[in-house]
């Protein structure tokens, strides 16, 4: 029986052996847990009524949004092989050109944060792909861009505009577990890949230790 | 048939970052009591969570739900090495203040200043923000978690070794790591499928 490969040590290309890899089996819950949470949205015993392709589609529009090419890979190629024919995939491919943004930013509900309000690009599917894309699919995308990027203006009018587009309430419970669960998973997956670097340079190159390389961070803040 | 959000009359939400208890309604209807299975109660994994509006809607998707809660134990409450828990609810109410989830920080900041004895430290990284006065050490992991939630992850080796050279070995690295990761799941939830409220008073 060969096992399944865990999906974060395979995102973030952590070795069998590797300094990471022993940082990871001492957290043997947490491993555990966060490959059960991707299968849980990726194979899910129970699917209900979000399609593999509505989720492989979001996917690979958030993992793209996250500048993560690699993961951005992986979910593009489950995408296509679930695409078909049908231009989903060069659909979404062509929106992430379009939803390129930084975050998190956006405007407070309370007045007497306004201080700390700021913007950037509030994304819609261009016109063109809406056929392509459908509204439901073009409806969860708008609503991964808002979550990945201005969670702070998420409203109750974001959740009906998914249920006008035919996202049910269960469904769209699925929906944002997955753009959540994506912005955990690949927080995980660039922090463990840089730690990664850092430690294999470590083992590689003993002698560097001596090399002070933290004054530029490590200045007193004000007290 | 078309779903609807509900609309229920509430509280005001609150007006600033705050380590006083909120209240949290849902902008979905969650599952009722009655109507729970076998499966939604093993995704709810402690019972007495049917009764929180937030994992009661939660629960409508119970699978992810309890991979979901297990991860977020297992990050927080395992502390027998790495990261001790004050700090690891320090990188959380950070991330929730980048973020801007008032209610996540609410709860994590409280917790924050349970287990450090640090209130006035907490109390000024919420009026203040994330940039402000903190010892070394604080401001290390305050500072990986503020550019781990950027998007695109900002995370850079000088976070890394900040974090190193404040005492920090290479599994509480990653306990920083987690921290800060889990809430980006938690804020996006809290923030979207509902909102804060101030309770009444007494």
């Amino acid at each position: 029986m060969t096992a399944t490969p865990d999906i974060i040590d395979l995102l973030a290309g952590i070795e069998p052996g590797s300094p990471v890899d022993a940082i990871r089996h001492e957290r043997p819950e947490t491993r555990a847990q966060a490959q059960a949470s991707f299968d849980a949205l990726f194979t899910p015993a129970y699917p209900g009524t979000v399609s593999e392709q509505e989720r492989y589609a979001v996917a690979t529009f958030v993992s793209g949004l996250h500048a993560d090419t690699v993961s951005r890979a992986f979910y593009e190629h489950g995408l296509r092989a679930v695409d078909g024919s049908t231009g989903v995939a060069a659909a979404v491919l062509t929106e992430l050109d379009l939803g390129y943004a930084v975050g998190p930013f956006g405007h407070y509900p309370s007045p007497r944060l306004a201080d700390e309000n700021t913007d950037g690009p509030r994304y819609r599917v261009a016109g063109a792909h809406r056929d392509i894309l459908g509204s439901r699919l073009a409806a969860a995308l708008e609503h991964a861009h808002l979550l990945v990027f201005r969670p702070r203006e998420a409203s109750r009018e974001a959740l009906q505009t998914l249920l006008d587009a035919g996202w049910s309430t269960t469904d769209v419970v699925t929906l944002s577990q997955l753009v959540a669960f994506l912005s955990f998973q690949l927080r995980v997956v660039s922090g463990l890949r840089l730690l990664g670097v850092d430690l294999n340079a470590a083992v590689d190159k003993p002698t560097t230790a001596s090399v002070d390389t933290t004054a530029s961070v490590s200045t007193l803040r004000g007290l | 048939m078309t779903d609807t959000t509900i609309s229920r009359d509430h509280l005001p939400g609150p007006e600033v970052f705050t380590q006083a208890e909120l209240g949290w309604v849902p902008w979905l209807e969650p599952l009722a009591e009655d109507d729970l299975s076998e499966r939604h109660w093993t995704g709810l994994v402690d019972a007495s969570r049917a009764k929180s509006a937030y994992f009661a809607l939660l629960a409508r998707d119970p699978d992810i739900l309890g991979a979901r809660t297990r991860t977020d134990k297992d990050i927080f409450y395992n502390t027998r090495s790495g990261l001790p828990r004050a700090e690891r609810e320090l990188a959380a109410a950070a991330t929730s203040r980048t973020n801007g989830c008032i209610f996540c920080a609410s709860v994590h900041s409280r917790f924050a200043t349970h287990h450090s004895k640090r209130g006035d430290d907490v109390q000024r990284l919420l009026d203040e923000g994330t940039d402000s006065a903190q010892d070394l050490r604080w401001a290390a992991i305050i500072d990986a978690a503020v550019a781990l939630t950027a998007t695109p992850p900002a995370l850079t080796p000088a976070h890394i070794h900040a974090l190193r050279s404040e005492g920090l070995d290479d599994l509480s690295i990653a306990d920083v790591i987690h921290g800060a990761a889990f809430f980006n799941w938690a804020n996006r939830l809290m923030l979207s499928l509902g909102e804060p409220e101030v309770p009444a008073a007494g």
